[in-house]
């Protein structure tokens, strides 16, 4: 589905991404965990087109989106959930959702966005109990659902998400993990899911890597990674003797 | 039967992808963790970033068995010692012994790999499998018991040694797998026939034969003798031990593990890669190693990658059987000479037994070299003619291989001292 080969990127003169690749398949739900800095944000910036690469490959089911712009690869199907939601807070949710849909009123399908906002009601039910409410007013797991709703509206066949669990209490971060195992069956999308929360995003991905200081250094399926005493100390918050 | 069809059967360009991602991994972890790797590379002026592509790959420096020897025990080991859980140390055939660490997703994929290997062989949940390679500081034994243990195989750790008692466990217990090396599969079919045991008394049907050299022939032996299937198995604890490539029932070739194994045939003098199907030493990195990572690690095995798709529907790349190593080679009055060249030719000789010794020592300045050849009993008991003219016909097929003369001595039946474990082929008398 995706495939990034030697990625390269960075601001000025400051190199963040050095040659990441990595790959997932067509249904597979796969995490990038590091820590602040890694170059976890860059990633999805470049793959989602908001930063341009300084070398490597971007392929989109097949097709490189290297070169293509933001807007164009949310029509083709991929689209971010960024950091911090970037929600318009003076707007109410359902404006919200509808500014996710521009693609669609593009491309004139005015009645397929009520359905599929249903679908996302159908999904957040909360969202539609504050329907009218203004997005500043909302929790910040509501926000969150709210950045992902809107991203659905889209209509995506992927879903980038950066940090989704960021700055939630821990209820709604296992309620956030549990909703992105939803999106996959219910929506059937695949779902790149950038997170410091290692723990809870190996829970619900197929497989994992490790991005640090910019360079891939372990990846493999979620329970392998789980168990490397390296991602424990570093990213679980295990001492070696705990685990031990 | 597969294993993990999603691996063993992907699609070369998917395998490409995953190889190279691991591959990138790998070099970032030795690079800031493995300090010889480190100032070989600050050596050669490489960053592991430089490498973009499995083709740069050829820029990396070789690994070599020396280099391992000097780093002992835990120079080479990539993570600190109390993430290690298991210990192995190479069998020193020849040479000092190096130590190989394991952390548990080591062990996992080790398992995993063997389990690969046994279904290739034959071994479901269903069987019994007999393990009666060495437990202990050798791979052998405990690689393939945890493989077989994942299948849901029902496992015996015979370990070596003790044939009567294997043989009584194997017909007692109905073991359908034999887990050893050929030379130990060959003692056990001998014994079963001098104790009169028919193949009935047996439930045997399958055997993974591995950690020496063998051949076509000796496969045909073992397969009648013990009414089994016996295919071959590859590895070396540098790499992973047992787990690196092995046959499916084609018997066509060894099909290699590559999504945890890179490997490259090279020219074992100039270090240049051989062309697919032309025979070299085999080179071989790890992909996913925690523990114990090797860079173009030169296995001292010459063998060839073999062209074509396997019928079996794996599309893994195949190795050909491993016949001898670049270590093996003798020169003998100028001459190189490798042992399995002497080999074929007393296979392809009506009347020789599969067991044969060849003894070098040094008269004066002169190399004399003799060749010990176990014959059936039949020839003993007819006119000495008969083995004159057998004698006659060795020593001018060999002359004619080798391009020296050598001796040949035709022994009865067991004079050649049988081994448990790797057999001893080459009893090298020169003091050089």
């Amino acid at each position: 589905m995706l495939r990034i080969k030697n990625l390269e990127a960075g601001y000025g003169p400051l190199k963040v991404l050095r040659k990441v690749s990595l790959h997932i398949d067509p249904g597979e739900i796969v995490t990038v965990i590091g820590a602040n800095g890694a170059g976890k944000t860059t990633l999805l910036k470049t793959v989602s087109g908001l930063l341009a690469p300084r070398g490597g490959e971007i392929l989109f089911e097949r097709n490189t989106i290297r070169k293509v712009s933001a807007e164009r690869i949310v029509s083709l199907g991929c689209s971010l959930v960024p950091e911090g939601r970037q929600l318009f807070a003076p707007m109410t949710v359902r404006e919200n959702l509808i500014l996710g849909a521009c693609v669609q009123y593009r491309r004139r399908r005015h009645g397929e966005v009520t359905e599929d906002m249903d679908r996302v009601f159908g999904l957040f039910p909360r969202l539609r109990e504050r329907e009218d409410q203004l997005a500043g007013t909302l929790s910040g797991g509501e926000q969150q659902m709210l950045a992902i709703g809107r991203a659905l509206l889209s209509r995506p066949r992927m879903l980038l998400l950066d940090e989704p669990s960021m700055g939630l209490a821990p209820r709604m971060v296992r309620e956030i993990f549990t909703h992105i195992m939803h999106l996959r069956k219910e929506f059937g999308l695949t779902i790149l899911l950038v997170e410091q929360n290692a723990r809870g995003a190996l829970g619900v991905a197929d497989r994992g890597y490790v991005l640090e200081t910019g360079r891939m250094v372990l990846q493999g399926p979620s329970g392998e990674l789980l168990s490397n005493k390296n991602v424990q100390r570093a990213y679980l918050g295990w001492s070696s003797e705990e685990s031990a | 039967m597969f294993w993990e069809a999603e691996r063993e059967c992907m699609n070369r360009e998917e395998l490409e992808q995953l190889q190279f991602e691991r591959l990138q991994s790998t070099l970032n972890r030795i690079y800031s963790h493995v300090p010889f790797y480190r100032k070989k590379f600050d050596a050669l002026g490489i960053l592991p970033e430089d490498i973009g592509s499995l083709a740069d790959f050829s820029r990396l420096p070789f690994t070599a068995k020396e280099d391992l020897r000097k780093s002992y025990p835990y120079g080479f080991f990539a993570v600190p010692l109390r993430e290690v859980v298991r210990i192995h140390a190479s069998s020193g055939t020849t040479g000092a012994a190096t130590v190989v660490g394991y952390t548990q997703n080591d062990v996992r994929i080790w398992s995993n790999l063997t389990a690969r290997i046994l279904t290739m062989g034959g071994v479901t949940k269903d069987d019994v499998v007999q393990i009666a390679f060495g437990y202990g500081l050798f791979t052998g034994g405990f690689g393939l018991h945890y493989g077989a243990e994942r299948i849901g195989a029902s496992v015996i750790p015979a370990s070596s040694g003790n044939t009567l008692r294997q043989i009584k466990i194997m017909m007692d217990f109905k073991t359908t797998a034999l887990i050893s090396t050929p030379s130990y599969a060959m003692l056990v079919a001998e014994t079963i026939r001098e104790q009169g045991i028919p193949l009935a008394a047996l439930s045997l049907k399958y055997g993974l034969f591995g950690a020496e050299p063998w051949s076509e022939r000796t496969r045909r032996e073992i397969q009648e003798n013990l009414g089994i299937t016996a295919t071959d198995n590859y590895g070396l604890s540098e790499i992973i031990g047992p787990g690196v490539s092995g046959e499916c029932r084609e018997q066509n070739g060894l099909h290699i593990n590559e999504d945890h194994f890179l490997v490259e045939v090279v020219d074992p003098e100039t270090l240049r890669p051989m062309p697919e199907g032309e025979t070299g030493e085999l080179v071989i990195t790890s992909l996913t190693k925690e523990a114990f990572p090797m860079i173009r690690y030169r296995t001292r095995d010459l063998t060839s990658l073999l062209p074509g798709h396997c019928p079996c529907g794996r599309t893994l790349r195949r190795m050909a059987r491993v016949r001898e190593r670049t270590d093996d080679m003798l020169i003998v009055k100028g001459v190189n000479v490798f042992p399995s060249q002497i080999e074929s030719i007393l296979f392809e000789i009506e009347g020789t037994e599969p067991h044969y010794q060849i003894v070098i020592e040094r008269e004066g300045a002169l190399d004399e070299v003799t060749v010990l050849v176990e014959v059936g009993e039949t020839i003993f008991f007819d006119q000495m003619r008969r083995q004159r003219d057998m004698m006659e016909n060795i020593r001018k097929r060999l002359a004619q291989e080798l391009g020296i003369s050598v001796e040949v001595k035709l022994v009865e039946r067991k004079t050649i001292a049988r081994t448990e474990g790797k057999a001893q082929r080459v009893i090298d008398n020169r003091r050089l």
